[in-house]
This record gives C-alpha cells, structure tokens and sequence, in this order.
C-alpha cells in the first residue's frame, strides 16, 4: 500500500508540476484562457502507472539481490542466457547458423521489386554495428576513450570518394585503401596521446574529430567543402548494371559480409594474448606494464584495429550513399557510436550488435511517433542506464580448457 | 655475510637516491642480492620501500645510482630508466602492495598476462589463428594453470579475480608474477591484511616457491615474524636511507632498528 501512497503522491506532484504547461493554453487571438483539464488527468495517470511500475521493478529488484546473496555457492547462481549460449558450443553453433541464415535471406523477405525501403534502412544499421564492433576494440577492450571515433569513418568515407572522383579508382580497390587509410589516421592521432588517460584522451579525440570536420568543411578545394562530393558510384559487381533494388541488396551483403569479417576478427583478438593485453590495460595500465605488457605497442594497436573498421566502412557508407558531406560525420554521430558499445555492454560483440542494431533501427522504425521519437528513444536510453548500467550483456567470463593432470601437458599443436 | 659467498650475483644497487621534487624519497641506498636468497626490505611507514621497489622495477627513473641486473645465463645490464615491461621481460616480476589485479578478468586469464611477455603471437597470427597461437594459447593455458595449483587457486580458476578472498588475491598475484619466468620475484608487503592462518600458508608458501622455482625473492613486510622467519638477509630503511643490514639475528638486536621501530628510550 505504501506504494500506492507514494504513486499517488508522485502524479499529484507531476499534475502540478505540468499545470502551466499542458492545462493552461492562453489564446491571444481570441483573448481568452482555454482550461484542458483532460490533459491533467492524463498527466496523472501516467505519472502514477510509472511510478507504481517503477517501485514494482526497483523492490524486484532488491529481492533478487537478497536472495543472490543468501545462496551459498556463487558457483551455483543461474548464469544469464549469454553466458549459457557462450558455455554451449553445439547450442551457440545452432543459433549462430540460425541468425546467419535469416541475415540471408532477410532482403528478399522484406522488399520487393519497387520496395527496398527495408533493406537500405538495414544496411545503414549494419554499417553502425561495424563502426560499434570496431569501436568496441578501442573503448570496450582497451579501455581508451574516443569520443572522435568518426573521423575515421569520415576518412575512409573520404578515400574512396576522393580516388574515385580524382583517378577513377573503383569500389574493391578502395575498400581495403580505406581501411589502411583509418589505421594510420589511427596510429597517427594514437602516438601523441599514448601517455593520456580518460578524460585527457576524451578531450583530445574529441579534438580531433572536430579538426577532421573543420578541414572537410573549409578546404573546398580538395574535400568539396560543405557541399560535399556527390556522385559517388556504388559497389560494382564485375561490371554487371544492377537495378535499384538488386543494388541495395548486393550493397546490403557486402555489408553483411564485413560484419561477419568484423567479428570473426575481434572475436579471435579478443581470446587472444592480444586483447587479454587489451583487457589487462583496461583494467590496470600500472599493473599490465609491470607484468611485463608493452604499453604503447598495445595502444597502438587497439587505435589502429578500431581505426581501420571505421575506414573500412566508412567506404561502403560513401558508395551507399552516393554522396558525403561533413555533416555525416558530427559529433551525435560519435557519441552514438559510444552509447552503442556502452548500451551493449563494454567488450562484449554480442552486446555491442544488439545495441547497435536497436539505437540504429529504433529511430527509424519510430517514425510513426514522429515528434515524440526522440522523447521514447531517450527515455529507453535513461531506464537501459538504470536497470542495466553495466551494458546489456556482460559479465561474460571464457573458459579455458585445460589439463588438470600434474606437470607439463603433452605437446598437442592443434 | 659469509653466506652469501657460495651465491651469485643477481640484482646490485648501488647509490640509488630518488628525488620528488625537493623530498628525497630514497637517499643513497645499495642492495644485493644472491642466487636462491629471500631478503627482506623492511622499516617503518614512509622509510621508502615502496619508492624502492618502483625504482627497481622501472615504474620510477632514480635521480641518482645504479640498478644493474646479472640474469643466471643472460648478459649483464644497468636497467636504469627501462620501461617496466622491459625490466619483466629480463627477468624481474613484482606484486603490488595494494593489490593490483584484473578485476573483470578470469583468474586464469590474470596469471596468463604474466605468460605475454614469454609469448609472441602477433596480431596477424592472432586473425589467422594459425598453429603458433593455438599452440602458444595452450601453452600458456597450462602454465597457468600448473602455477594456480601451486598457490592453491586451481579450483576458482574460471572465476572473476574480483570474487576472490583477499588471501587469495595475493597468492594470485603471485601466480602472476611467477608466469613471467622470473629469475628474482618482488614482493611488496604479501601478508598485509592476512590473518595469522593466512600468514602462515604464505610464509610455506614461498619457501616453496624459492625452492621449486628456483627464484630468489626480495620482499618488503611489515609482519616481524615472517620476514624474520623466512628470509636470509634484511635491510633495514628509515627516512629513505638505509640504516642497516644483516641476518635476522643481527637486525634483532641492532639499537639503530630498535630505536626506529620503537623510538627513542624517553631521557628522564
């Protein structure tokens, strides 16, 4: 009951709070003050049903907790369904075969001969789970804040844009230029700000990203300025002429292709000496260099990998597109990157492409609420922090086969 | 100290002085060590071990004197103003007096960061995963693990080192420190917040490590009756410089470290 004391007490509180604003409209042509007290009762009702919903979770919440606690054996406690389909490799196979085939066969389902709003609407959102994953090798595993993680989109965008219009340069070509051109914009951003940590390293790639815009907007010369360059030509398939629908599938492939590439690659990494380095300089640089971890070299590294994803597809978002201008390359854009490896949850591949496709499709498909999409959005966005401030999935701990026999193991190469 | 003239040289300091600003942390201090010896680093709070540690193991650049390494088998070097993961590399691991391990990591995976330095996949092999890694991988799996069985840790080997017991936590450090195939282990303060029990294991605990490793330790405690039971030889520190040096024995009835510890006899 005494929730529903304080629910009430709450919407009372927002009815009076959202009094001036929804209840009374001021009409100056007709000079009169309008009263919509229906608002007001709306207002109320909502205000108490999330409250009362609110409490219910948070008092759910402490339960669980409580009784987490009173269980003896942590050994025992029921693992999240990540962690069992991580523990499973014959169930993680299936599902993986399973997700694989409907990838596949998601463009013919979803579109038809005039209709491929669908597809092209995903396969924006793929090239954001590329840039995710990529970013997940800088801030998720390495632990180095980049909040300027665009301008290596924008530099491998740029690449393909700038050989295509200057020396004719096709797609394939391109594709791999982009990506090199992201690892050493990357390992050249990455030497100055080796001995920066946190917010440092923030300011300074944020610093970055805006130098990237600045010189892209200003030096019309080369980059186009702000109007960008258009008539970039999109994927070639050995010369054969695709119509409107087939390009955005075949598009739609490639980009599915890079994802499978793009976690193929940091998943190995991850489970590597490489990225266990990554993962022990997150945790603690002191600790990780006296253990023997080369510092610079391993941030190096993490910078240039995360770099070259966004070259990489930042030249499959120009040929996409068909044309690139500054201002696909913002600010927002960086930081939505960010919440997509925060919201996934730092470090884990499957958290990081949920959360990419959710931020990318959400806003799309929440059109119909037109003006209030971005109100829903953001509040998903609040209550995700709340309920699950470590990310959607993580926690995820690998196991590692070994012998429990005494002394050296017989040498076994595979 | 007869006792050491059987030894080999293995670590030789000599002047080291370290400034922080105007503060002289350390002030002219030498030390050696011999093949196969525990000495312990001890004095009261503040005396600059720690300061000595970090000098040592390349975290601090000294102001001033020599840190020279003689590797069993390795060429002889000045490792002054190394990066730390160079002075591992050659041989040197440490512990941390407040603990530092991998949080999020695996207890496993903790001690296989020690095995990094000892292995050489590269990224390219990493993608590939070509025969090098898998075997590397497996290798550094196993050694790990042989060494979480020698401090007793095999069975929460898949847990995060976060849930571990603080006991526990610094025996996993050890482990870490040992998987970089050290030729001389430092450790800072093992038994701070250990209970008597506890102690006592980890005094076993690293004879048994001096002994089966083959590694000779160096150890900063506080705790008098470990470090006057297990180690060889003991220095002595206070205000950054050294006051003195010897046996257990010796250190015992010294009136310089009696006065230290316990102050000055009140002059009526």
């Amino acid at each position: 009951m005494a929730h529903l004391k304080r629910s009430f007490g709450i919407s009372l509180w927002f009815m009076f709070l959202t009094l001036p604003l929804i209840v009374v409209r001021v009409n100056t042509v007709a000079r009169e003050v309008e009263w919509r007290w229906q608002n007001l009762a709306w207002v109320g009702l909502g205000a108490f049903a999330i409250a009362w919903f609110w409490q219910f979770s948070i008092e759910r919440r402490m339960a669980k907790r409580v009784r987490a606690a009173a269980e003896a054996h942590p050994e025992k406690q029921k693992h999240s369904l990540a962690q069992r389909l991580a523990d499973d490799p014959v169930l993680s196979r299936r599902v993986l075969i399973g997700v694989a085939a409907l990838a596949m066969v998601f463009p013919w389902l979803v579109s038809t001969g005039q209709n491929f709003y669908h597809v092209n609407v995903m396969v924006s959102a793929l090239i954001f789970v590329v840039l995710g994953l990529g970013l997940n090798i800088t801030v998720g595993l390495a632990g180095l804040l980049d909040l300027g993680y665009i301008a290596f989109f924008a530099v491998g965008a740029y690449t393909y844009a700038l050989l295509n219009k200057n020396f004719g340069l096709g797609f394939w070509t391109c594709l791999p230029l982009g990506g090199v051109m992201g690892m050493l914009f990357g390992v050249v951003l990455g030497f100055p700000i080796l001995r920066l940590r946190g917010d440092y390293l923030a300011i300074v790639t944020l610093g970055f990203a805006s130098i990237t815009k600045i010189v892209l907007e200003n030096w019309d010369t080369v980059f186009g300025g702000a109007a960008g360059i258009a008539n970039i030509p999109r994927p070639d398939l050995f010369g054969l002429e695709l119509g409107g629908r087939d390009k955005a599938v075949y598009t739609y492939y490639i980009v599915l292709a890079l994802v499978g590439l793009t976690v193929l690659v940091t998943n190995r990494l991850k489970n590597s000496r490489i990225g266990r380095a990554w993962m022990a300089l997150r945790e603690d640089e002191i600790a990780s260099v006296a253990m023997g971890v080369d510092m610079a070299r391993t941030k190096l590294s993490a910078y240039a990998l995360g770099a070259f994803w966004a070259g990489l597809v930042g030249v499959v978002f120009a040929a996409h597109n068909n044309f690139i201008n500054p201002d696909s390359f913002t600010f927002m854009d960086s930081a939505m990157i960010l919440a997509m490896v925060v919201l996934g949850g730092m470090g884990s591949i499957l958290g990081v492409i949920i959360a990419s496709l959710a931020l990318k499709l959400l806003p799309e498909y929440l059109r119909a609420f037109a003006e209030y999409r971005m109100l829903v959005f953001g509040a998903v966005m609040v209550l995700m922090m709340i309920f699950r401030p470590q990310g959607l999935i993580n926690d995820m701990r690998r196991k590692y086969e070994y012998d429990t026999a005494d002394g050296e193991s017989d040498n076994g190469g595979e | 100290m007869a006792e050491n003239s059987n030894g080999k040289k293995l670590l030789e300091v000599s002047g080291l002085t370290m400034d922080f600003g105007g503060l002289r942390a350390i002030d002219d201090v030498g030390l050696d060590i011999f093949e196969g010896e525990i000495v312990a680093l001890i004095g009261p709070n503040g005396a600059g071990k720690t300061t000595f540690f970090n000098c040592v193991t390349g975290i601090y650049t000294p102001t001033l004197g020599d840190v020279k390494i003689h590797p069993p088998g390795g060429a002889s070097r000045r490792i002054n103003g190394m990066k730390p993961n160079s002075i591992t590399a050659l041989g040197m691991a440490r512990t941390f007096q407040n603990i530092r391990l991998f949080p999020a990591m695996t207890v496993l995976e903790n001690v296989m960061i020690g095995r990094h330095c000892r292995t050489s996949t590269s990224i390219f092999d990493a993608i590939m995963g070509n025969r090098k890694s898998a075997r590397e991988e497996k290798e550094s799996v196993d050694k790990s693990y042989q060494l979480l069985k020698k401090v007793g840790l095999a069975d929460v080997a898949d847990e995060f080192s976060r849930n571990l017991s603080y006991g526990a936590q610094r025996r996993l450090e050890i482990a870490r420190a040992l998987a970089t195939d050290p030729f001389l282990l430092l450790l800072d303060e093992p038994a701070a917040g250990m209970n008597p029990q506890e102690t006592l294991e980890l005094d076993e605990l690293i004879t048994r490590i001096r002994k089966e490793e083959k590694v000779a330790i160096l150890l900063i405690e506080h705790d008098m009756k470990l470090v006057m039971n297990i180690s060889d030889r003991i220095y002595v520190m206070e205000y950054g410089k050294k006051i003195a040096q010897g046996t257990p024995r010796e250190i015992k009835e010294n009136p310089k470290v009696i006065e230290a510890y316990l102050g000055e006899e009140a002059h009526a």
